[in-house]
């Protein structure tokens, strides 16, 4: 470790505070519907669709209206991936997905997830790239959003029927946040080398006379919005380590910077809307001191290297390389990891299964806390308003206070809703491993072997379930135990969560709001970040131990003791 | 559920047509005027000729060259068997190897037998994230100068000043490591051996 290398890490986490901050305002001026700049083009939209924005929705309807949405959208993106040989934009003439992978790339999209049992650059057309993968980035990180912000209106007042409109939310986010957003981003990765063209590969003699044949396309927009919506499925296999998807250590700030300001940023929407910054400030407090620790985790033991190379006369100066680019160096490698999967991003800029056992058990345990530091867009903060319900619950047992947050009452049919969505989470997670790595097909899959070989696996059905997208690449995803497996799992990681807590928005809405008494539980102060960060260690986290302790810990022990396999 | 169909089909489409479509393409065009160059894949010509691209790298296992990192890429030979095919650029990937992979040691242990050399920059033995990393660590760049002095008959003085040259620093002084790009160091011999 060096002073630089913190260095790297803390200046890209102060430009992140330095946009959430201002950032959040915005959303809530956007969530409020008090921007409406581009007025006309919404009424359009509206009027085209037949819908009124201030139709007033009770969650359920809300419910239905998003999953309608992702329903229909989903079933678009299988057609466009079976049937792009037809479709136009396709100049290296990619022919159909097939129908098993084309199922598991539509719901790892739909999902958010962006998990790739597929390589970009030779199974998809530019076209899929562009109107079927680029709109999902958009339409699902606008669903996310959309449902962050209907829970946080819960809060907002008393008594409360309605929610929002989902189409007003969505059409709103789109076009306010996420299109502008990506607009300038893209300008600044095409300035940095990332290419944005149609033409179809390029053609090379090399210097010793070969022929290299190099793969573009049309990267730099869809690179900008899979970042920024939390997505992470990239142009090409080697995702955002490949040079043209991230060129620069600038691109890599930027890239590095947009995956986890609009999820910070809504946490101060929260503060902005309920009307008490505070609460806001907290929630980002306990996110941002678990993603630091984790960032420094990764970067002791990436920069510390790996001893059995060591041996060989590696020299140890950049760390444990393998699987990493020159640019990047080990720093700014180990920050992007704990960003992509704090978050549920899953964009990758170094390869976690060639990371140290200690290095890569933290993206896997980031993931299995549910991704709330700072968590997906939107994702995140419904999932860390989950966890401060329990937080208040639990202070409400040891003190025998009635557990309020931000003043409405929190009772039993909001905690069992709350740990519906997190037991989903573990029951997937673990079943789905032990399940998978108890079939042949399971075991044949693994890339390594000894405890990686568990770690791959259990990596996997994090990832999936926490709709991340990363992997630890070993692993051969393509097969049809995984394809369908790991997508019921996107599905329960993504809908079995966010439903639950969209019920719980509808049942604290109809709540009046309390005013604040001396029995309250300040919930915006130093104890309650630490009681929350407990929490979401304890209970979402410590169900994973067993698991995590048979895999990267059992590793780091062999590594130690210079065992191979 | 059903009657929120309409407005769920018509906004995806609208929005397919104005993030799937519209501008995606507006930013093709607008690439074309702003930066040329980047937006095409920064290529490098020689005569007319594409000879790669400044952000790709591609293999070189002439002594008389700077040699990139290892690359792990495969690819499928006739046979159905996978075979390394480093810096297939139509490709991309890694080895995926864990730290205790058996086969990660093995290929360390050939490649610094190969080299020769007792001690080495992690860079120059490992394989890339995405097998097509354009840099080389300074370090790794100088400890190839001999065999490239020897090969060209150049002075290494001149070959340590042609790398000082093309050798990047940190980002601001501050972000990522400092690097050198090969396919540009490699050009750059070239001219020197022209002199």
């Amino acid at each position: 470790m060096t002073l630089n290398g913190w260095m790297q890490i803390f200046v890209i986490l102060a430009l992140v505070a330095a946009v959430a901050l201002p950032l959040g305002t915005y959303l809530a001026a956007v969530a409020e519907g008090r921007v409406n700049f581009l007025r006309p083009v919404e009424s359009v939209f509206y009027r085209l669709a037949g819908v009124d924005p201030d139709e007033p929705m009770g969650w359920k309807t809300y419910a239905a209206a998003l999953m309608a949405l992702n329903l229909l959208h989903f079933v678009l993106l299988y057609l466009m991936l079976r049937f792009q040989q037809f479709l136009p934009f396709n100049p290296a003439g990619i022919g159909p997905m097939s129908p098993r992978l084309a199922l598991n790339t539509a719901i790892s999209f739909v999902t958010n997830t962006n998990w790739q049992a597929y390589a970009g650059e030779t199974a998809l057309s530019y076209g899929s790239q562009m109107w079927g993968l680029t709109v999902h980035n958009f339409l699902s990180a606008a669903t996310g959003i959309a449902a962050a912000i209907m829970m946080v209106r819960a809060f907002c007042a008393g008594g409360l029927k309605t929610l929002g409109n989902f189409w007003a939310d969505i059409t709103r986010i789109t076009l306010y946040v996420l299109i502008p957003m990506a607009a300038a981003m893209t300008v600044f990765l095409i300035i940095c080398g990332v290419p944005q063209t149609l033409a179809g590969p390029a053609h090379a003699i090399t210097l010793e006379g070969a022929h290299q044949v190099i793969a573009r396309g049309p990267i730099a927009f869809q690179e900008a919005i899979k970042l920024l919506g939390t997505n992470g499925g990239g142009f090409f296999n080697a995702n955002s380590a490949h040079p043209f998807e991230n060129p620069t250590p600038l691109s890599n700030v930027v890239e590095t910077w947009s995956e986890i300001v609009i999820p910070f940023a809504l946490v101060f929407m929260l503060g902005r809307m309920v009307r008490a910054p505070r609460q806001g400030y907290a929630i980002a407090a306990a996110m941002a001191m678990i993603l630091v620790a984790a960032a420094g985790c990764v970067y002791a033991a990436e920069a510390h290297g790996n001893p059995l190379l060591a041996h060989l006369g590696v020299g140890h100066a950049m760390g444990n390389m393998e699987g990493k680019e020159v640019r990047f160096g080990t720093a700014m490698s180990s920050l992007f990891t704990v960003t992509t999967t704090g978050t549920s991003d899953g964009a990758v800029i170094a390869m976690h299964d060639s990371f140290t056992p200690l290095g890569g058990l933290v993206p896997m345990f980031l993931m299995e806390l549910g991704e709330i530091t700072p968590g997906g867009v939107g994702s995140g903060l419904y999932g860390m308003l989950v966890y401060a319900l329990l937080a208040v619950f639990v202070a409400g047992l040891m003190v025998g206070r009635t557990p309020e947050y931000l003043g409405k009452k929190v009772q039993a049919k909001e905690i069992k809703l709350a740990m519906l969505a997190v037991l989903i989470l573990g029951i997937s997670i673990l079943c789905g491993t032990a399940y998978a790595l108890n079939t042949r097909s399971g075991l044949g899959s693994l890339g390594n072997a000894g405890p990686h070989g568990l770690s791959e696996m259990l990596y996997a059905w994090s990832s999936a379930t926490a709709n991340n997208g990363s992997a630890f690449g070993g692993l051969s995803a393509d097969t049809k135990l995984l394809d369908y497996g790991l997508a019921l799992a996107m599905v329960l990681g993504r809908f079995g969560f966010m439903i639950p807590t969209l019920a719980i928005a509808g049942s604290l809405a109809a709540k009046p709001k309390l005013p604040e008494s001396a029995g309250t539980f300040p919930t915006d102060g130093p104890l309650f970040v630490g009681l929350l960060i407990g929490v979401v260690i304890i209970l979402g986290g410590l169900q994973f131990l067993p698991a995590l302790s048979l895999g990267p810990i059992a590793e780091h022990f062999v590594m130690l003791a210079g065992k191979v396999f | 559920m059903v009657r929120h169909f309409r407005p769920a089909a018509v906004l995806v489409l609208l929005f397919t047509l104005l993030t799937g479509l519209a501008l995606p393409l507006g930013f093709v065009g607008l690439g074309r005027v702003v930066a040329p160059f980047a937006a095409n894949g920064s290529l490098l010509r020689a005569d007319g000729q594409v000879i790669g691209s400044r952000l790709i790298g591609q293999n070189v296992t002439e002594p008389g060259y700077f040699h990139p990192r290892p690359s792990a890429i495969t690819t499928t030979d006739a046979k159905g068997n996978t075979v390394p095919d480093p810096y297939d650029a139509d490709n991309s990937g890694a080895s995926n190897l864990a730290p205790t992979s058996k086969a990660l040691i093995e290929r360390v242990k050939a490649a610094m037998a190969a080299l020769g050399q007792p001690r080495v920059p992690a860079d120059m033995v490992t394989t890339s994230a995405s097998g097509l990393d354009p840099d080389i660590s300074p370090e790794n760049a100088l400890l190839q100068i001999p065999r490239i002095a020897a090969a060209r008959g150049l002075p290494p003085a001149a070959l340590r000043a042609l790398v000082a040259a093309h050798t990047t620093g940190r980002a601001l002084g501050l972000f990522g490591a400092p690097r050198v790009n090969v396919l540009e160091l490699n050009l750059a011999l070239a001219t020197l051996r022209r002199k």
